[in-house]
């Protein structure tokens, strides 16, 4: 927070701060000297250095070490209203008082720089980390595709005289099916650098949650799955002003995933309602659910839960989690206590009830 | 309608050479350019049935390329694109083109779109009757009839069926459909829309919620199909 702060303040504007802050401390222990020593006030101006020491570059620090020295001297040390110190005591004081606030902004200064460079090979090596799995999971997912392409080609072009007919259709088909993976892997890698990209900016237009959820277990649907996929979306939904394309990729995705990790006999079953102009949608199947442990972190980006099968990205659901936050809305996953998964989704959003007027 | 000739504009010599196979191969005369520049002193010299656009060329942007060929090209233009970019294929359809379809495409869907956008460019004023399957829609005296009943339409509903029959197999975008039927003051009104496509739906589908008539596409508009 602090850091953040600073890249925000100017350096100009940091002599303004400190100096202000300065004067107000030094008006109010003005105020106070009939109380309270001048030995005490050299005190409380150490310590607003101190605390302007913690927040800004080290010049305006140096700089307001000195200004409160001279404060210091000039208003409080007696005689009062001029630089003179009479006594020797005094001009010790005034001496320490100058080396203390100088070595304390140093040294704070110093220890900040060197968090600095802590955290920062911190991010880097975590960087480093995420690369290393996007790598590993990338080789995999867009390899083994198009391994199959080449492969298939290779024996397509060589005209082999023993090849079937049937088997120059399967490798074909192998082409094929390979190119759809390539397809959707790229959707997600493109989706994920929009994200990280922080440009993502929802495109809000009215959307019938009615014909968006059909329209994506159609196309679930298309990918000739074996599980059955209930729908059931409360007829007197209105309509919401949301972002229709990155709700679709996140229902896709989540009912994807499902088909994906659960066995065939299974059931998903997507639901929407609405209430007080939230729009919720719950996507349910009675598989294994998720371990518990790492409920936690299935929505981080290349996540993949341990002891699964090869394949998949770890992408999928961090799209999901990413795109429903740029929307406004959160995304919770939970284990249903008969078994299964429960992704649930609440998207803040305007709503018309316009469908339930009657025209003309 | 056979051998129509086509003009494919596409820098990318694997794009052309797949399209020249399929044109090929399913009766028509496919002739090619790879810059824009080429591609306009093709179409001018020697005017094409159809131009298959590629939206991203090397001299010149794709959507610059439209709007100087619909200055004097009436034919029907198809644009091709590797964005699926709504925005994109909003800009090019409301600047003239006919149609668009979004790389990686299937072939099945390329020749459905250049066989209905084709049809589009001869005009059937002869004949305002419309059948498809179980649906008979007469644009001569106003009546919509299913399974040999007559359904009772509102007259806004009407006018967007309308529409949609006589721009059978073309998809239509938001803004054009608010305003060619509410007006141009309601083109930012897509709730209206929303709402009577629904209704429309409900009143010509088999199955509303598994549209096959009224098709949604996503982001860009709707697309009125008819069963062969």
């Amino acid at each position: 927070m602090a850091n953040l702060f600073i890249n925000r303040v100017s350096k100009r504007n940091q002599y303004l701060l400190s100096t202000l802050l300065i004067c107000c401390i030094s008006i109010l222990c003005y105020g106070l000297s009939t109380y309270i020593g001048y030995r005490v006030i050299a005190f409380i101006l150490l310590i607003t250095v101190s605390l302007i020491a913690m927040v800004f570059d080290i010049l305006p620090v140096l700089f307001a070490a000195l200004l409160t020295a001279l404060i210091w001297d000039f208003f409080f040390i007696p005689p009062y209203f001029t630089f003179r110190v009479s006594s020797t005591e005094d001009r010790i004081f005034l001496l320490m008082y100058f080396v203390i606030a100088m070595i304390n902004a140093v040294l704070t200064y110093k220890i900040r720089r060197v968090e600095r460079a802590v955290r920062e090979k911190e991010e880097k090596s975590n960087t480093l980390k995420l690369y290393n799995t996007l790598f590993n999971s990338l080789s995999h997912e867009l390899r083994t595709p198009i391994a199959a392409i080449i492969g298939a080609t290779d024996n397509l072009q060589a005209n082999n005289a023993k090849l079937t007919a049937q088997n120059r259709n399967e490798l074909v088909g192998e082409i094929a099916k390979a190119s759809f993976r390539l397809d959707q892997q790229v959707e997600n890698l493109l989706n994920m650098s929009r994200l990280e990209s922080g440009f993502i900016q929802p495109k809000e237009d009215w959307c019938d949650i009615n014909e968006m959820i059909y329209g994506q277990v159609k196309a679930i649907e298309e990918n000739k799955i074996a599980q059955k996929i209930s729908i059931n979306i409360n007829p007197d939904i209105p309509l919401f002003k949301l972002d229709k394309g990155m709700l679709e990729q996140v229902v896709y995705n989540l009912l994807n995933n499902a088909t994906i990790y659960t066995p065939p006999e299974n059931k998903i079953s997507i639901s929407a309602m609405s209430y007080a102009d939230v729009l919720q949608i719950v996507i349910e199947d009675n598989g294994q659910g998720f371990p518990p442990q790492e409920i936690t972190h299935v929505f981080d980006k290349f996540y993949r839960l341990k002891n699964t099968s090869a394949g998949g990205t770890g992408l999928g659901l961090s799209i999901v989690k990413g795109f429903t936050v740029a929307m406004g809305g959160d995304v919770t996953l939970e284990n249903v206590s008969t078994g299964g998964a429960r992704f649930t989704i609440n998207i803040p959003a305007k709503t018309s009830y316009l469908k339930n007027i009657k025209n003309e | 309608m056979n051998k129509a000739e086509i003009l494919v504009i596409d820098d990318e010599a694997q794009m052309r050479k797949l399209l020249e196979i399929t044109l090929q191969s399913n009766d028509y005369i496919i002739k090619e350019a790879t810059t824009a520049r080429e591609g306009i002193a093709l179409a001018a010299s020697h005017p094409p049935d159809m131009i298959l656009l590629d939206i991203g060329l090397p001299d010149e942007d794709g959507h610059s390329v439209l709007k100087k060929l619909r200055e004097w090209y009436t034919n029907p233009i198809i644009i091709l694109s590797v964005q699926s970019s709504e925005e994109d294929i909003v800009k090019a359809l409301d600047n003239g083109a006919n149609d668009y379809l979004v790389k990686p495409f299937r072939t099945g869907e390329l020749l459905a779109r250049m066989r209905s956008a084709l049809r589009l460019a001869v005009p059937e004023d002869a004949n305002p009757v419309f059948k498809s399957d179980d649906l008979v829609i007469d644009l001569a005296t106003r009546t919509v009839k299913k399974n040999n009943e007559t359904i009772k339409l509102t007259a806004t509903e009407y006018t967007l069926l309308a529409l949609f029959v006589k721009n059978e197999g073309k998809v239509l975008t938001h803004h054009y459909l608010l305003r060619e039927v509410w007006g141009p003051g309601y083109i930012d009104q897509s709730q209206y829309l929303r709402v009577f496509i629904a209704q429309l739906r409900k009143k010509i589908e088999n199955d509303p919620n598994r549209p096959e008539l009224i098709v949604t596409e996503s982001g860009v508009g709707y697309r009125f199909v008819s069963k062969e």
